[in-house]
């Protein structure tokens, strides 16, 4: 731990007991027992020593909101992982089912989203197809470049961040990105009152704030956890593959597939390669489909589907 | 001789001197306060209910802020032109313009500066740009070239003022108490002595050398706040000489327009006269045809290719919803003064205080189109938005800010030509002596 984040902790500390002294005039579980109530209620706690104790309820207090890591932890991501995204346009139906998670779980303002499943045509007689697209989490990040005050970054899993606590609002990281991918709070987000109480943390990208700018982060906060992000586990087609390339597999929950041979086998390719930006998404071309384009329409506003 | 030149020294202090505000002074300064303060009160609805006023949104990400920026920043780069090149190539009559063109330069950069902390979205944090600045973003490249650029050009307003306040100092009693205060604070140290001369113009001579290179990059480097990104209409190599070639000619034009109205109400027909007139003019059309060659490189060479990416782009400039506006810009700002300034009659005042008007709006849309329309036509299809987010027309609140902040420039001249003399006294009595010896 450097000197740095020692104090930061230390200093953290000290915030979080003052703030318990401060906001529990009454309630506060280390005063003395005369003025404090019991209810007689007991509840069974397992000791650290392991014994089974008990105590009464007026004792129990919440665990105050703490980041689960520190700030510069979040910004250098979680050690030797790489992670990475594989879209198999094959299995999509514009379901939407992606989007809807990710705005409900992110708490996206009313008409923005992170991930946008585009009804795309490359040219008139080609097929039409439905493309999800996320944040490509590129590896020469436009975005990163341009931004002045270090508020979006590359990890070394791979993964692009915001920190909202930072990002000054200039919007050159919107102008510089090619996908279109970062929405920005024009106003005040519509949070509810549990995550607007939360400590804010770049992992969870939570709770969103106003003149900042968003994105998708390939929610490093369910991969801490093992688990995979929203849009992954949402999709009722196996439309997703998350995983790592340093382990060379992908899953979508259901199936895992080796990442080399997966891109290997179905032609796996990246948007607008020639602008050099290394995506870490790629996308399985839309052949021998589960299902023809003209199902997804059902879903699409009509002025989607241009 | 001795007695001819003393006269001629008072009248032209007489004329060159600071007047009070008349009653077309006093409403076209309550007007441009009134512009200010709705500027101001949109701008307190913007901080208080967030940028959602704007009708900016994730598409549009950058409006009529930018746009407005980039003009300021351009039409400020005339200080370097008109104090700097020519002072360096001796061009000699410019002395009466030069503070005119200094004081556009000031004050167009601090309102750039300021136009540019009103678009962001968390104002509040713009220590982050000193406390977590990263060197490689553009924008902290333009931070750093508009701080210099502002301060040499204070500088050069600030250093040829000297020997003019205290001509101002000397007339004690026909000045109200506090500006007497303002003049000796900023100049009562200076006496004219010949060491203080000397180094007064030593100064000028290396802030006029030291301003070329500063000013060229803060344009470049705003032109490069679009062209080191990808997108069509943006990713261009010829943006900053484009840029550059653009701002010249809009500086000019604004000054063209100053001098006029200086001129007519001032009553400076003796000091600015037609000649200056004649020359601006031959100066604007050479700025024209340099900035009508640059755009021509911008828009045929990709038009020619029409490469899928430009083609949307370029085909909404040329027929599409924005091509009334171009051809607007470019009639007014390009083809029309052109063509009038390549004739001698063209460049009498009043024609030339039509074509310098008709330069700077068309520089300000023309601004407005190299901004938005590239918004508007992203690689990815603008698919599973609100309708709202797929167009772009300022709200109230952006123009009350956009116009506030043009009204604020033109403020700050206005309140410069009632404290300070617009035109050098010293100078011009100096040189009055040289050619009468």
């Amino acid at each position: 731990m450097s000197d740095n984040s020692r104090r930061d902790f230390l200093f953290k500390g000290l915030l979080a007991s003052a703030s318990l002294v401060g906001c529990a005039e009454k309630k506060n579980p280390f005063d003395s027992e005369e003025n404090f109530q019991l209810t007689g209620e007991k509840v069974k706690l397992l000791s650290v020593t392991g014994e089974v104790i008990e105590i009464d309820k007026a004792y129990l207090k919440p665990v105050p909101d703490m980041p689960p890591i520190s700030n510069e932890e979040e910004r250098r991501g979680i050690p030797g992982k790489k992670f990475v995204m594989v879209i198999d346009l094959a299995r999509c139906k514009n379901l939407k089912k992606c989007q809807s998670a990710c705005n409900h779980m992110h708490q996206l303002h009313p008409g923005q989203s992170w991930i946008k499943v585009l009804s795309m045509e490359d040219s008139d007689h080609t097929a039409p197809y439905w493309q999800p697209t996320t944040c490509m989490h590129c590896d020469e990040p436009p975005c990163v470049k341009v931004c002045p005050v270090d508020a979006t970054f590359k990890r070394q899993d791979g993964i692009v961040l915001i920190d909202s606590d930072r990002c000054i609002g200039c919007r050159f990281c919107m102008a510089a990105c090619p996908y279109s991918t970062r929405v920005f709070n024009w106003e005040e987000p519509i949070l509810t009152e549990e995550v607007a109480q939360k400590h804010y943390s770049c992992e969870s990208s939570m709770p969103q704030k106003k003149g900042t700018v968003g994105k998708c982060d390939f929610c490093p906060d369910m991969t801490r956890r093992g688990e995979l992000p929203h849009c992954v586990s949402s999709c009722p087609n196996g439309v997703f593959l998350f995983g790592d390339m340093n382990e060379d597999s992908v899953t979508n929950g259901a199936e895992t597939f080796r990442f080399s041979e997966l891109i290997k086998d179905k032609a796996g390719y990246r948007l607008m390669e020639d602008l050099g930006t290394k995506p870490s998404v790629y996308y399985l071309p839309p052949v021998n489909r589960n299902f023809p384009f003209e199902e997804g329409l059902e879903n699409a506003k009509p002025e989607t589907t241009e | 001789m001795e007695n001819s030149n003393e006269l001629s020294d008072s009248i032209i202090t007489q004329n060159l001197l600071p007047k009070k505000f008349g009653k077309r002074g006093m409403l076209w300064t309550s007007i441009l306060v009134a512009i200010c303060i709705l500027g101001m009160y949109a701008y307190y609805r913007q901080l208080r209910y967030g940028l959602v006023v704007t009708n900016m949104r994730d598409y549009v990400s950058w409006g009529i802020y930018i746009s407005n920026f980039v003009f300021f920043v351009a039409i400020s780069l005339v200080g370097s032109l008109i104090t700097a090149i020519f002072r360096l190539i001796n061009v000699e009559w410019s002395t009466p313009l030069t503070r005119i063109a200094e004081i556009i330069a000031v004050s167009a950069i601090t309102f750039a500066s300021i136009i540019i902390v009103v678009d962001m979205g968390r104002p509040e944090r713009f220590m982050n740009l000193f406390l977590h600045g990263r060197i490689q973003s553009p924008i902290m490249w333009d931070v750093i070239v508009i701080g210099t650029y502002f301060f040499i050009s204070l500088l050069l307003l600030y250093i040829p003022l000297l020997p003019d306040l205290k001509i101002l100092l000397q007339q004690k009693d026909k000045n109200p108490n506090w500006l007497n205060k303002l003049y000796s604070f900023l100049g009562s140290f200076w006496i004219g002595s010949r060491l203080q001369i000397a180094l007064s113009n030593r100064a000028i001579q290396i802030l006029c050398i030291l301003i070329i290179p500063v000013a060229f990059c803060i344009h470049t480097v705003t032109s490069w706040l679009f062209a080191t990104t990808y997108r069509p209409g943006w990713d261009s190599t010829n943006f900053g000489a484009y840029f550059i070639s653009g701002a010249f000619l809009v500086g000019s034009g604004g000054v063209v327009v100053a001098m006029y109205i200086f001129r007519r109400y001032y009553q400076l027909e003796k000091y600015i006269t037609e000649q200056h007139f004649e020359k601006m003019g031959k100066i604007v059309v050479l700025l024209c045809l340099i900035y009508l060659y640059f755009n021509v490189n911008e828009y045929l060479v990709p038009a020619f290719k029409m490469k899928k990416a430009e083609e949307k782009h370029l085909n909404e400039l040329f027929t599409g919803d924005f091509s009334t506006m171009f051809w607007f810009a470019v009639i007014i700002g390009m083809i029309i003064p052109i063509i009038t300034l390549i004739f001698k009659k063209g460049r009498k005042p009043f024609p030339m205080f039509i074509i310098g008007s008709m330069i700077v709006v068309g520089a300000w849309f023309k601004r407005y189109l190299i901004v938005t329309p590239t918004l508007l036509n992203p690689f990815l299809p603008m698919q599973d938005i609100p309708e709202s987010y797929k167009h772009y027309f300022p709200s109230w609140e952006e123009w009350a800010i956009a116009m506030g902040s043009l009204a604020g420039v033109l403020l700050f001249i206005t309140f410069f030509a009632r404290i300070f003399p617009i035109i050098p006294i010293q100078e011009t009595i100096t040189e009055e002596n040289a050619k009468h010896k």
